[in-house]
């Protein structure tokens, strides 16, 4: 981990540099911009092999396609980020019959940045998602539940910064309550805290205290549950909240062509995405960063 | 001295989103598959086939979802499974035996086709990880669940329970182990978790009088029933019927 930290320092002193042999005049008066790309999935639920959608005859999705989609684009643009919106496990005998040792395995060699956990992360217990940790080397990022009294604590983390380019990436993680999901003797001791309080609080950390130029909340909470129904969605905490710029989902399988847009507290835009499920689809956002505040938007604007 | 004047002048400059692009990336046949990632899950597909494949019983018949009446052959060699497997294991833990069975039609996800009965075949019947659950009843509840039975009109899995129905839905004759259902006596109805915490809007398992939990999925009730028979006999019955 330390080793990884001083990689990331020394290229980041590499690239301040580059900058300044390009000369001081050029630095200060050419606007710069800088394009972030975010790639995500969500719901993957164990689909290792391509898979066909019942009457088609085609073969969608597979990790060894989305390898080569994720490498291609981090030869484009190596200001990539990788995350997942949890419901890793589940769904395929490779689950059954490995517990998600190959789910994290992959994941890890896909280099995958961070995850955050779904309910069906939870289904062989909380100790057989322990169990399967050694086979992780990308970070597992909730900031409401609390596992102080159980064998996951200290082994998730509420948020982690991401620095690529010199622009600071916030993303922290949010999971669905588990009780009526998940058996209590499955998750045992698991806490679940309201979402929307912990969002506000990490969304300032990120923002207000930790500087970062871009929020990005990794959710399990659903899309969003109809009017008629009060339980916590993508769609209403965006609404609910301040100082968060994406919203990536999962759990209710919704596939959104585009990420809806969603005016927070202070009316700014909210972006909140999710691509379906099972490794179909991978979730593709680049921000592109300008230090020019003449052609800068008012928040997030989406050009589509 | 540069370096440092060109990292303050940096971090002067406040970065704004200028540009958000959106794309959808569909992983299609189309896309090449990565060599390295699929040799390296190759040997985990290959044991996982080799498992599944592994023949356990023989079916000299095609069974589909068919339902004949409101029982259906696969649905009741499904709850007479759970029965016959899962009582030793509750009367283990404690000491009592299980009374009936109740699943749900939905809860079956295929047939069974003529010819070899592999895991893989507990796998398409079964592909969710649900566990048998007892939950203990008084009579004046198992009513509840006969009056739900009586009423969705879809054959819902049973063992133990004989339930018959007249030409309007009415309840003719119900009973648990041939006997009739007493109002304070307590039975243990075996069930998934699922249909426990309310599934298939199966809502008069609580409250109850008592509950376990016994760590024993249904797929690995229908591969050690498997494992214990030759040959496959499943057949419609008269336990859940409509008199019309």
């Amino acid at each position: 981990m330390n080793r990884r930290r001083f990689i990331q320092k020394a290229s980041a002193g590499g690239t301040l540099i580059a900058l300044g042999n390009l000369g001081l005049q050029s630095f200060v008066s050419a606007p710069t911009t800088t394009k972030i790309t975010v790639l995500h999935t969500n719901d993957v639920h164990s689909h290792i092999d391509s898979w066909k959608i019942a009457g088609k005859n085609k073969d969608i999705g597979g990790v060894a396609r989305r390898a080569n989609l994720i490498e291609s684009i981090r030869k484009e643009n190596p200001n990539t980020l990788l995350l997942d919106a949890g419901d890793i496990f589940q769904g395929t005998p490779y689950f059954n019959y490995y517990g998600g040792e190959l789910e994290f395995k992959l994941m890890s060699k896909l280099k995958y940045d961070a995850a955050t956990l779904g309910n069906h992360d939870f289904d062989n217990g909380i100790d057989g998602l322990y169990a399967q940790l050694p086979h992780a080397n990308f970070d597992f990022i909730t900031a409401n539940y609390d596992f102080s009294n159980t064998i996951m604590n200290t082994h998730t983390k509420p948020y982690k910064i991401f620095k690529k380019s010199g622009i600071k990436i916030g993303v922290f993680g949010l999971g669905i309550e588990l009780e009526g999901l998940v058996t209590r003797d499955m998750f045992k001791e698991t806490k679940y805290l309201d979402p929307v309080e912990i969002s506000q609080d990490m969304s300032r950390i990120l923002k207000v205290e930790e500087n970062c130029d871009l929020v990005i909340c990794l959710s399990h909470l659903g899309y969003y549950y109809g009017d008629n129904s009060k339980k916590i969605s993508d769609l209403i905490l965006a609404k609910n909240s301040k100082n968060i710029d994406l919203i990536i989902g999962g759990h209710t399988h919704t596939f959104l062509p585009e990420p809806t847009v969603v005016k927070n507290l202070d009316n700014k835009n909210v972006l909140v995405n999710q691509v379906g499920c099972f490794g179909e689809n991978l979730g593709r956002i680049d921000f592109h960063f300008s230090n020019n505040t003449a052609i800068s938007g008012n928040g997030t604007s989406l050009i589509v | 001295m540069l370096y440092f004047f060109v990292f303050t002048n940096c971090k002067q400059q406040k970065l704004h989103i200028s540009k958000v692009e959106n794309t959808v990336l569909k992983v299609s046949d189309t896309l090449s598959v990565n060599a390295e990632i699929e040799a390296y899950i190759k040997p985990f597909r290959l044991h996982i086939k080799k498992d599944l494949d592994s023949v356990l019983a023989y079916t000299p018949n095609t069974y589909s979802k068919k339902v004949d009446n409101f029982n259906s052959a696969i649905g009741n060699f499904i709850a007479d499974a759970v029965y016959s497997e899962s009582n030793p294991v509750f009367k283990r833990i404690t000491g009592k035996n299980i009374d009936m069975v109740l699943l749900n039609h939905g809860g079956i996800r295929a047939g069974i086709n003529k010819g070899n009965i592999s895991k893989q075949t507990a796998f398409e019947l079964m592909p969710f990880e649900n566990s048998v659950v007892v939950v203990a009843l008084k009579g004046k509840q198992i009513n509840n669940l006969i009056k739900y039975l009586s009423i969705s009109k879809k054959a819902h899995p049973v063992s133990k329970l004989q339930l018959i129905l007249d030409k309007d839905f009415n309840v003719s004759k119900a009973a648990i182990q041939g006997k009739v259902i007493k109002p304070n006596q307590t039975y243990y109805v075996a069930t998934s978790d699922y249909l426990y915490n309310g599934g298939d809007n199966m809502t008069f398992f609580k409250p109850n009088a008592g509950f376990n939990y016994l760590n024993y999925k249904i797929r690995n009730v229908l591969i050690d029933k498997f494992n214990k028979i030759d040959t496959l006999k499943a057949v419609i019955d008269n336990r859940f019927i409509q008199i019309k």
